[in-house]
C-alpha cells in the first residue's frame, strides 16, 4: 500500500497557509469540533491508542505525557509547544509552521482540550521571524473564524493560542529550559523531577510537546487511532517527517511511513535520490546530530524509532546528515563539537568544560598537531560528560566523538601519524576561521 | 581572618563584587509606539509573570536603537519591573541580543554540520575577504557585520546566510562577492528569502 503524506500533501500549494484553504481541502477544524464532543480523557485514550511518539527527539509516548498533567490542581494548565528546531540538520517544524500553520493551531486546541489547559505557547525560535509572521496571521485568522478564543463553538471551552519568540539558544529546545526561557530567564534546565507535567512553566501543570507532535493529534481525532497505527511497523505508527541534508541530490523534508528504510530515503525517487555528483556514501547522522552514526551496512533499517534504536543509533529528531566519501570524521567531529561547546548553557561542569576541552584536542589533532596519548582523552573526557549532566545536552555533546573514534579510530591515528588531515575536502577552508 | 590573601574579611570588602552592570550608553525610553507593542505583548502572560515578556521587550530595544546598551536594559527593567541585573543576565546569554554597535546588515554565516559539508566555511571566508573584516567585526562604513551562527534550520538550503531577519539560501562560495555587491546596491531585495516563502507568491 503506497503511502499517501497527511501532514505535508498540501505544501506545495500556493494558499495552503491560508485558514480557507484549510477548511477547504484539509477538513479543516473538523478535528476540533470532534473534539470537542468527545470528553477530554476520551481524547486523551485516543492519543495513546494511537501510540503517537513525540517527534522532538526524544520519542515518548504524548498520551502518557498528557496523562501524567496533574488533574485535581486549582493552578492553570499550560501546552507549551516546542517550536525552538535547533537540533543540526532538523527542519521538519519550519515547514509545517510556514505551510500548514493551522494543523499546529488545531493541534494546540485539542491539546489544551484534553489535557484541560486554556493557553498554548509556541515557543519559536528567534531565528525564524518570517515563519513567526506566518503563524501569528495564521492564529489571527483562526481567532476572527471563532476557532479560538472564548466558548469555541459554543462548547464553553475557552483557548488562546500565542507565539513567543526566543533570541538564539539551542538549549531552549529542552523541556524545562524552554519552561525557563518562557518565564523570560536564561535558557537552562532544570532539575527533574518534578517534571513539567506536575510543574512546569510558572510552576503550573505543563504539557511540552513538539510542533510535528501536535500536528498529528487533529488526523488522530478525525481518522481513529486504528487508521495512525496502521501507517507504520508496531509501536511506529503514523506519517513521519524526514529531513534529508548533506551531501545528497535533492535535500528536503519529505514524508513517510516509518517502514521506508534508510537506503530508500536516501536513493528513493520521491526521496533524495541519490548521492551527490555521484560520490560514494561514507556515514549517516540518522537523527540530528546528537545520535551515532550509522554505516553502509546499516541503511536497510527502517527509519523507524525502534528499528534505528536497535541498529545502535537514535531517529531523534529524524535530520538525516549524509555524509560523502570526502567526509574527514575528525572534521566532523571537530565541526559538532564547535556547535556543542558554543550551545552549551553553562549550568553543569562536565559539559560546559567538557565541550571546549574536546574542541580543542579535535582541533588539535585535525591540524595534524595532536599525540596518540589525545585518543585516550578524549575518550576519557567524552565519557566524564555522558550521564553526569542536568539534561541529555551533555550526552549529545559527547556523542560525536564517541561515535567517531568507535567507528573510524583510522582516521585519528591517521591525522596523528602524517601529522595533518588526510581528506583536505574542497568544500573546505583553505585557511579556516577559527574560534580563538 | 580572610583565607584569601587578597580579600579582608570585612564587611566593606567582603562581598562587593567589582562587578559592575553595562555602561548606561545613550540614555533610552521606548517611542510611543515600541511601548504599545510592550503593553500589549506583556498582556499575554499572567499578571504577575511579566517577565515572560522580557525577551520580546529586549528585542524592541535592538530595533529602536540596533543594539541594546545597559540604559536600554535599565529601561526594559523598569518597564518589567525586575533589576536591571536580571536584564543583563538574559540579555548576555541570548547570541540574538547585541550589546555592541553592529552593521545594517548583519551577515549571521551558519557553520553548522550541513552548511558545512557544502561550503560554509568557504562562505565566511570569502566575505570577510571581500568586506576586508575578521569574523565578527563590523566594516568601516558601518554596513556589513560577519559573524558565524550555528545551525539555522535550513539545512536543505545549504549553505544559508540570515541577514538581519531575512535569509538568502544557497550561497555558494563563488557568489559571496557578488552577493555583497547586491546588497549594497539592491538592499533587501538581494536575499533570496525562504524558499517556502517564496514559492507561495
Amino acid at each position: 500500500m503506497a503511502f499517501e503524506p497527511v501532514l505535508t500533501n498540501h505544501v506545495r500549494e500556493p494558499e495552503s497557509y491560508t485558514l480557507d484553504f484549510y477548511v477547504k481541502h484539509a477538513r479543516g477544524y473538523d478535528g476540533l469540533r470532534k473534539a470537542l464532543t468527545l470528553k477530554p480523557n476520551d481524547i486523551i485514550e485516543q492519543v495513546k491508542a494511537s501510540g503517537l511518539r513525540g517527534r522532538g527527539g526524544a520519542g515518548f509516548p504524548t498520551g502518557l505525557k498528557w496523562q501524567f498533567v496533574l488533574k485535581d490542581t486549582p493552578k492553570p494548565k499550560y501546552i507549551a509547544c516546542n517550536a525552538d528546531e535547533s537540533e543540526p540538520g532538523t527542519f521538519k517544524d519550519h515547514v509545517l509552521m510556514e505551510r500548514n500553520p493551522h494543523l499546529l493551531i488545531e493541534g494546540c486546541a485539542i491539546g489544551c482540550y484534553a489535557i484541560g489547559a486554556k493557553v498554548t505557547y509556541i515557543y519559536i525560535r528567534g531565528e525564524f521571524y518570517h515563519v513567526q509572521e506566518i503563524l501569528e496571521r495564521a492564529i489571527d485568522e483562526a481567532y476572527r473564524a471563532g476557532h479560538l478564543g472564548k466558548n469555541i463553538y459554543g462548547s464553553g471551552f475557552d483557548c488562546d493560542v500565542y507565539v513567543h519568540r526566543g533570541a538564539g539558544a539551542y538549549e531552549a529546545g529542552e523541556e524545562t529550559a524552554l519552561i525557563e526561557s518562557l518565564e523570560g530567564k536564561r535558557a537552562q534546565p532544570r532539575i527533574k523531577p518534578p517534571f513539567p507535567a506536575v510543574a512546569g512553566l510558572y510552576n503550573c501543570p505543563t504539557a511540552v510537546n513538539n510542533v510535528e507532535t501536535l500536528c498529528n493529534v487533529p488526523l488522530i481525532v478525525l481518522n481513529g487511532p486504528e487508521w495512525f497505527v496502521g501507517l507504520g511497523p508496531e509501536k511506529n505508527g503514523g506519517p513521519k517527517l524526514y529531513c534529508l541534508s548533506g551531501h545528497v541530490k535533492r535535500p528536503g523534508v519529505y514524508e513517510a511511513s516509518m517502514h521506508t528504510t534508510l537506503r530508500e530515503l536516501i536513493y528513493g525517487d520521491q526521496y533524495a535520490q541519490g548521492m551527490l555528483d555521484g560520490r560514494k556514501f561514507k556515514a549517516i547522522i540518522p537523527g540530528g546530530s546528537s545520535v551515532p552514526i550509522l554505516l553502509d551496512q546499516h541503511l536497510d533499517t527502517p527509519a523507524s524509532f525502534d528499528h534505528i534504536q536497535k541498529a545502535g543509533s537514535l531517529l531523534g529528531s529524524a535530520g538525516l546528515i549524509v555524509m560523502d566519501d570526502s567526509v574527514c570524521m575528525v572534521w566532523l567531529a571537530m565541526n559538532l563539537l564547535h556547535f556543542y561547546r558554543h550551545e552549551s548553557c553553562g549550568k553543569c561542569t562536565p559539559c560546559r568544560e567538557g565541550g571546549d576541552w574536546l574542541y580543542k584536542l579535535l582541533k588539535r589533532v585535525e591540524a595534524g598537531e595532536g599525540q596518540m596519548k589525545d585518543i585516550d582523552l578524549l575518550y576519557g573526557v567524552a565519557n566524564n560528560i555522558v550521564g553526569k549532566t542536568l539534561c541529555a545536552f551533555g550526552d549529545a555533546a559527547a556523542t560525536p566523538v564517541l561515535t567517531t573514534l568507535n567507528l573510524f579510530r583510522n582516521e585519528f591515528e591517521a591525522h596523528i601519524r602524517e601529522g595533518r588531515c588526510t581528506l583536505p575536502s574542497p568544500w573546505r577552508a583553505q585557511h579556516p576561521v577559527m574560534a580563538h | 581572618m580572610s583565607f584569601h590573601p587578597k580579600m579582608d574579611y570585612a564587611p566593606a570588602q567582603f562581598h562587593r563584587s567589582e562587578r559592575k552592570l553595562a555602561p548606561p550608553g545613550e540614555p533610552f525610553v521606548y517611542t510611543a509606539e515600541n511601548k504599545a507593542k510592550f503593553d500589549a505583548n506583556v498582556a499575554r502572560y499572567p499578571p504577575d509573570q511579566r517577565k515572560s515578556a522580557i525577551l520580546y521587550a529586549l528585542y524592541l530595544v535592538q530595533q529602536q536603537q540596533g543594539y541594546i546598551t545597559g540604559a536600554g536594559m535599565r529601561h526594559v527593567a523598569e518597564q518589567i519591573g525586575c533589576t536591571a541585573a536580571e536584564v543583563e543576565d538574559v540579555v548576555s546569554y541570548y547570541t540574538m541580543f547585541y550589546t555592541r554597535p553592529v552593521g545594517k546588515y548583519v551577515l549571521n554565516v551558519c557553520r553548522t554540520l550541513s552548511c558545512a559539508l557544502l561550503g560554509a566555511e568557504r562562505v565566511t571566508e570569502e566575505l570577510c575577504g571581500k568586506l576586508g573584516v575578521h569574523l565578527g567585526e563590523t566594516t568601516g562604513d558601518g554596513m556589513f557585520t560577519v559573524i558565524e551562527v550555528e545551525c539555522l534550520g535550513a539545512c536543505d538550503r545549504a549553505p544559508v546566510v540570515m541577514v538581519n531577519d531575512d535569509w538568502h539560501e544557497r550561497l555558494a562560495p563563488e557568489q559571496c562577492g557578488k552577493f555583497v555587491d547586491e546588497i549594497r546596491t539592491r538592499g533587501r531585495a538581494a536575499f533570496s528569502g525562504c524558499h517556502l516563502h517564496v514559492e507561495k507568491k
